[in-house]
């Protein structure tokens, strides 16, 4: 299973970043590989509909679950007509702290 | 020709908040055993639309705001799936439940371990522990009470006399002016509005 998690920057340190269509960078953990892949956000300066193009970019990848600090309105339709979960985290927290409670 | 090339406008994702209970129906009776006709396709979006207006017993306007169409499209969802039911009823034929421009709405959770909230994608699935911690301790949690989004929530109207400012809940479809204000009687005006001096007396 794949989730991914918006993060402000390129490394395990980065801090989960709190906009979901707006974030720097994508980490896709599988949690049966425990590999973990960077993508750069490639609409991280879009004017609109980022969110939306922001779900394809993760929905091409084959994820279930999307951790993030918040979700735009237009996200929730589509991501719950992927059967994707989302996931709010309020608190700033590490990518290593998450992907260390996703293996619970 | 240009306008062969014309796509039409993309459908908007229609909210449903129940899936059906069933896949279809079958009608019985001398008449139809054996026979085989083709089942009508009934989409989820007009189970849906006539659920909330037969069922649950919403107006239209309403209704589309629940489904998150506008109230002219749900009407024609609306006509269209009781012109299904009769041909079915009609000519004894299947029906089937499926398919549609739809999604389905799903619920929210929170958990008390790890302060996270999720949704429930999957309705046929529960949830057995949360998702980011694995901890047991989570409940339901109503978006509502805390996003205050005014898309497509029905908002409560007042009328407010113009000159001492008293406040009565408007009723829809009866004019505020023909209300008169109990302590100075004055006509009434919509809250907000901006024609305020449409009577002389105010």
């Amino acid at each position: 299973m794949k989730v991914a998690i918006t993060s402000t920057g390129n490394s395990m340190e980065s801090i989960l970043d709190e906009r979901f269509g707006r974030c720097s960078y994508f980490v896709i953990y599988d949690t049966e590989s425990k590999s973990t892949e960077f993508i750069p956000n490639p609409n991280k300066d879009a004017e609109n509909g980022a969110g939306p193009a922001s779900v394809q970019v993760v929905a091409s990848r084959n994820v279930s679950k999307i951790v993030s600090g918040e979700f735009g309105m237009k996200i929730k339709s589509l991501v719950d007509s992927l059967k994707i979960q989302m996931i709010v985290v309020k608190e700033p927290k590490k990518i290593s702290e998450i992907i260390e409670m996703l293996e619970h | 020709m240009f306008i062969k090339f014309m796509s039409p406008r993309i459908k908007k994702l229609r909210k449903v908040l129940n899936p059906p209970p069933i896949k279809g129906f079958k009608p019985y009776g001398p008449e139809v055993d054996g026979k085989k006709l083709e089942p009508v396709l009934l989409h989820f979006e007009e189970y849906e639309a006539f659920r909330l207006c037969d069922y649950d017993l919403y107006n239209h306007h309403q209704a589309s705001v629940i489904m998150g169409v506008s109230r002219p499209t749900f009407t024609r969802i609306y006509s269209s799936v009781r012109r299904k039911v009769a041909l079915a009823f009609a000519e004894g034929r299947q029906i089937v439940i499926d398919g549609g421009k739809v999604y389905f709405d799903s619920d929210w959770y929170h958990c008390s371990t790890c302060k996270c909230y999720f949704n429930n994608p999957q309705k046929d699935v529960e949830i057995t522990e949360c998702p980011l911690c694995g901890s047991k301790s989570f409940a339901g949690f109503n978006m509502e009470n805390v996003q205050h989004e005014s898309s497509g929530m029905i908002q409560t109207e007042y009328c407010v006399c113009p000159s001492c400012g008293y406040k009565t809940e408007h009723i829809q479809g009866k004019p505020c002016s023909t209300e008169l204000c109990p302590e100075c009687n004055v006509h009434m005006i919509r809250q907000g509005s901006s024609n305020r001096c449409r009577n002389s007396n105010c």
